[in-house]
């Protein structure tokens, strides 16, 4: 079955994962709700930088993030400055690199639900004495928890699928930045294909059960709302 | 006590220039056609709406100035938009609960056994929102608005939304509103019969200006105001049942000016109603009439009267200190030699029974 260098790489993804999502609903929330909310001239700017990791190629993600965190680039070379390690081959290079690479698979559902739960109940809200972060928080994130959902899930599949940016800058070190996707990638090299199967079929598997969970769960939300 | 506000507000349609003030009891409707600015003038008063330089005080609290502005949240105020717009993620009593809950302890002067008494909601407690018909939505939001205690209630167009059966179903709650809580209410509608019901005061607005505002009977008896309702022109009268006729099928109303026969019985004694009189319905004679059909004969001074076309005039009457209209021909003036301060006697050939 799974070799013990394999199941290493199986929790270094679930961690980063795990650790990737939970920091993007966190600072994705605020930013989704300003996009959703701002009448700004000139938030279609922002919205196409959220958008960028959608349609750039992971390596060119992975290539500036490695200048910039890399120990001659500003961040790292500031760090190092500072005292600290340069985050170029860390697994905390690697969650800042997911944060990014998987940034428009949270934000975006976030603000289409933002946009759905509309202005009304908000103002009701407020009529009823509800602060704006009183009925944030028991109105807008309520009502729009299908979206939360989706973003969760989008979020940590997609990390759990992301392969150039690690490679550019995680490297390949067992136990630290060896995700399973590069772990497939060596096992075909060296032509193992009996255990990039067993990797493949179970990173197939867990994809396809996270997405139903995801749309059979919305279409109950959804019956309940109307 | 009164309420005053000032607002300038640049619409799409229509710029809303307004400087109201009304009385800080009973209900005052805002009347006009779709489109005037009624909505806006009530999100502005609400605080939705935006105005910098807007003024809007209610009794001894200054909601805002040119130099502050209380948010929505912060103002003592009860809203009910023409959806009902009850959270769907909540129960009705967690619905109820939600406005409750924000207001201290101290502050509360409607309770939940109130609330929910008032408005008959009873069974629908642990219903969920999307379970509820219109007419019961409307109520629920109705009760939550009243849960705040608020020091004044807007009501946008409650009942447009609804069927004519949910209607009638909510129209006694309103009602009981305005009988039984000391509540100011600023009610937007454009529905005359609702007006004519409801109304203690009245503004009428028209493309974003006020036309007119005052005291509903004053108002509706106004001449030039109420050409332009042609023949709908109208009096409302406030009348008290007295008494029945069991053997003429007859209720009996008293008013400042005297007493109604009215046909049907429906009504208990002492419940207050209020009758609307159409300007066509009214004749005038010089001497009481005997030996005509007619039941409700009384004396009156005529107070004012206008042409209205090359044929007709339309004349304000007044019993006792309350207005009536009559709508005669020209003639009928000239060979009566009607003028203002002469007495004669208005016979009301028809009354309707408005609540």
């Amino acid at each position: 079955m799974f070799s013990e260098a394999d199941l290493v790489a199986l929790w270094v993804t679930l961690r980063l994962a795990a650790l990737t999502t939970l920091i993007l609903l966190v600072l994705g929330t605020p930013l989704a709700w300003w996009l959703a909310r701002s009448r700004w001239r000139f938030k279609f700017m922002v919205e196409a930088v959220v958008a960028l990791p959608l349609v750039l190629p992971p390596t060119v993600l992975g290539f500036y993030l490695l200048v910039t965190l890399g120990p001659n680039g500003p961040v790292g070379g500031m760090m190092e400055a500072l005292g600290g390690r340069p985050l170029a081959f860390t697994f905390a290079g690697l969650v800042v690199g997911s944060v990014i690479y998987s940034l428009p698979f949270v934000v975006q559902p976030l603000q289409d639900a933002f946009n759905s739960v509309g202005r009304r109940p908000m103002e009701v809200a407020a009529t009823l004495r509800a602060s704006p972060l009183d009925r944030f928080f028991t109105v807008a994130v309520p009502l729009a928890r299908p979206g939360f959902l989706t973003a969760a899930v989008l979020g940590f599949a997609h990390t759990i699928g992301e392969f150039g940016v690690v490679l550019m800058i995680g490297g390949n070190i067992p136990g630290s930045t060896q995700v399973l996707s590069i772990a497939i990638y060596d096992h075909v090299e060296s032509m193992e294909y009996g255990q990039a199967h067993l990797l493949s079929g179970g990173l197939l598997l867990l994809s396809f059960l996270l997405l139903m969970t995801v749309y059979a769960l919305n279409r109950r939300f959804k019956v309940v709302q109307t | 006590m009164t309420i005053e506000t000032r607002f300038h507000i640049e619409q799409q349609e229509f710029t809303l220039d307004v400087d109201i003030s009304f009385p800080a009891k009973g209900i005052s409707a805002v009347f006009g056609p779709s489109g005037c600015g009624k909505t806006t003038l009530l999100r502005a008063i609400a605080g939705l709406e935006r105005d910098p330089n807007g003024y809007c005080r209610v009794g001894d609290s200054l909601w805002q100035d040119g130099k502050h502005f209380l948010s929505p949240h912060r103002r003592a105020l009860g809203y009910v938009f023409q959806e009902a717009s009850l959270f769907p993620h909540l129960s009705v009593r967690r619905n109820l609960e939600y406005g409750l809950k924000r207001v201290p302890m101290d502050k509360r002067r409607v309770s939940m056994d109130e609330a929910v008494s008032l408005l008959g909601l009873e069974e629908l407690l642990e219903r969920q929102p999307h379970g509820l018909s219109g007419g019961e939505r409307q109520r629920v939001a109705i009760a939550r608005a009243l849960l705040t205690s608020p020091r004044l209630l807007l009501m946008d167009e409650p009942l447009a939304a609804l069927d004519r059966a949910s209607k009638h179903e909510i129209l006694p709650y309103l009602e009981r509103l305005h009988d039984e809580l000391a509540m100011p209410l600023l009610y937007v509608s454009h529905a005359p019969d609702e007006v004519a019901r409801l109304a203690d005061h009245l503004v009428l607005l028209n493309a974003g200006q006020v036309r007119a505002a005052g005291p509903i009977g004053e108002l509706l008896t106004r001449l030039d105001l109420a050409m332009e309702q042609g023949a709908e022109a109208d009096a409302i009268i406030e009348a008290k049942v007295s008494g029945h006729d069991e053997t003429f099928h007859l209720s009996y109303l008293d008013f400042a000016g005297g007493r109604f026969s009215v046909a049907g019985n429906a009504l208990p004694i002492g419940h207050s109603a209020r009758l609307r009189v159409l300007a066509r319905d009214v004749s005038i004679t010089l001497q009481a009439q005997t030996g005509t059909s007619i039941l409700n004969i009384f004396p009156a001074s005529i107070d004012d009267l206008a042409e209205e076309g090359p044929g007709q005039m339309l004349v304000r009457l007044d019993i006792a200190g309350v207005p009536l209209l009559s709508r005669i021909t020209r003639k009928s003036a000239s060979a009566l030699d009607l003028a203002p301060g002469k007495q004669v006697f208005a016979q009301i050939k028809a009354v309707a029974l408005v609540e």
